[in-house]
């Protein structure tokens, strides 16, 4: 895997001659964990969509790039709310569909490893329907993993679990993602104040940025520092 | 068991029906036999009937055959080409546009009297259905999925046969469910135009000949015949479906 390069955008969005958002300036550190949080149609998703180089209806009138100046094709890996599997492929063979997608040979032992770290073992075989929806949800990581990209969007991958599922998941992917570029959208508060190192606030009046506490994520769900900055943010989105 | 028990008691009503219609309307036989009569017929023309069925059913395999790859691939090509799109999708239309009762003298008089003729029949009556609901389902793969393949860098033919194939396989099935009971109308029809074998041959020929049990004995298992097909292609569609998950 390459160096995880840091990502940049600017500028003002359009859909139709509709503003979507901007003119906003974003900067997400090279390997490091940024949360982007903000109320549904404040363009969070979009711009997720501009970085992973699907936004074809988007007009964006500025640059959404990589700090390095290669293309972000390539070198991105996407885990949206939906977990996206194929419900007629094993989980393993979810696994290695981008291997298969791309033309090569799928790796499977590497699979099964990866598989084995995100807590599947023995879960190989099984179809996405035989499977709970916080397991589905480590799939999609364990596929993300696979990639080996350096850059990782996140589009509210987490939402539609259950607390303990979500925390656990949390915990997981923070652990298995460091180091790479992670932009997180999110709604939720609580969940950028456990994950962020940079924690950005998009609403109409623009993007803003608040300081977390020092301590490293995935930071203890009841610790008073999380939980301050989780009223913070819940403060912020209220206000905006 | 239970599904058989069940067909077996609404068999079993349908003869009671006709058997209290012909007895209480006073139908002479060569309106309508009773059961009786007409399965005394099957069983005693039980060769001269299944050797003209097995003409009828081999057009009707055949047909379908041809159909579902024909319709199969026709659908594959469009939805990976814009261009075929264009040039296919009026052709699609057309085909259903003109009533195929109409082309079967034409399809005689180009493919002669014998099985091809018929085999063309079943393979035009089907061929729309099975092409448009294949079609149709490659056309509605989540985008989503798509997006994610696109992260990953599949090339479009590539995303078509590891996502959107797979995900469009049971349109293709209900197309298939659907050729399954279209293509012996086809046969059918075929062999009524012209022909010297078949079912629809031998109910023109007992017709002609005032033998309505003989009739009625060919429409029974031209009806059997076609259930049992649908059954048959509904099951492979199934155990597709459960295959794929």
């Amino acid at each position: 895997m390459s160096a995880a390069p840091a990502l940049h955008l600017s500028g003002t969005a359009r859909i139709g001659g509709t503003i979507v958002f901007g003119p906003v300036s974003l900067e997400a550190p090279a390997g490091q964990w940024t949360c982007l949080l903000g109320p549904s149609g404040a363009g969070k998703s979009t711009i997720l969509r501009l970085f992973a180089g699907l936004a074809g209806e988007v007009a964006l009138e500025g640059t959404a790039e990589a700090s390095d100046g290669a293309p972000l094709a390539g070198r991105v890996a996407l885990m949206a709310q939906d977990d996206l599997l194929m419900p007629w492929l094993s989980a393993l063979e979810n696994v290695t569909l981008g291997a298969r997608l791309r033309g090569l040979r799928p790796d499977r032992d590497r699979a099964r490893a990866v598989l084995a770290r995100v807590g599947l073992d023995g879960h190989a075989a099984k179809r996405p329907d035989a499977l709970s929806g916080g397991q589905r949800q480590r799939v999609a990581l364990a596929r993300t993993l696979m990639e080996e990209r350096p850059v990782v969007l996140l589009d509210e991958p987490f939402s539609a679990l259950d607390a303990r599922t979500r925390a656990g998941m949390q915990d997981l992917s923070a652990e298995l993602l460091s180091g790479r570029t992670v932009l997180h959208v999110t709604h939720d508060p609580a969940e950028a104040a456990r994950l962020g190192q940079r924690v950005l606030i998009l609403t109409e009046a623009g993007l803003s940025a608040i300081a977390p506490p020092e301590c490293a994520p995935p930071r203890p769900i009841d610790a008073a520092a999380t939980l301050a900055l989780q009223g913070r943010l819940h403060r912020r989105l209220m206000e905006a | 068991m239970r599904r058989a028990a069940k067909i077996a008691v609404g068999v079993a009503f349908g003869l009671l029906a006709w058997q209290a219609l012909v007895t209480l309307a006073g139908l002479p036989p060569y309106i309508l036999p009773g059961p009786g009569r007409v399965l005394t017929t099957l069983w005693t023309s039980r060769a001269l009937i299944a050797e003209h069925a097995l003409t009828t059913a081999a057009e009707v395999l055949i047909g379908l055959a041809i159909g579902a790859v024909l319709g199969g691939a026709s659908a594959i090509l469009m939805a990976a080409a814009p261009l075929a799109r264009t040039l296919l999708r009026p052709m699609l239309v057309f085909s259903q546009a003109i009533p195929v009762f109409a082309l079967a003298p034409i399809l005689t008089l180009w493919l002669g009297y014998g099985l091809w003729s018929k085999i063309a029949m079943a393979l035009l009556i089907i061929y729309f259905p099975v092409t448009s609901a294949f079609f149709d389902a490659l056309m509605r793969t989540p985008g989503d999925w798509l997006g994610l393949a696109r992260v990953m860098g599949a090339r479009p033919a590539r995303a078509l046969w590891h996502i959107r194939i797979p995900a469009a396989l049971p349109g293709f099935a209900s197309g298939l469910r659907l050729a399954a009971v279209y293509a012996p109308i086809g046969a059918i029809i075929g062999e009524w135009v012209g022909a010297s074998r078949g079912l629809g041959y031998l109910m023109l020929l007992a017709n002609g000949r005032a033998r309505i049990d003989l009739m009625f004995a060919a429409l029974l298992v031209l009806a059997a015949f076609t259930l049992t097909l649908h059954a048959l292609v509904d099951r492979g569609c199934r155990a597709l479906a459960r295959r794929q998950g």
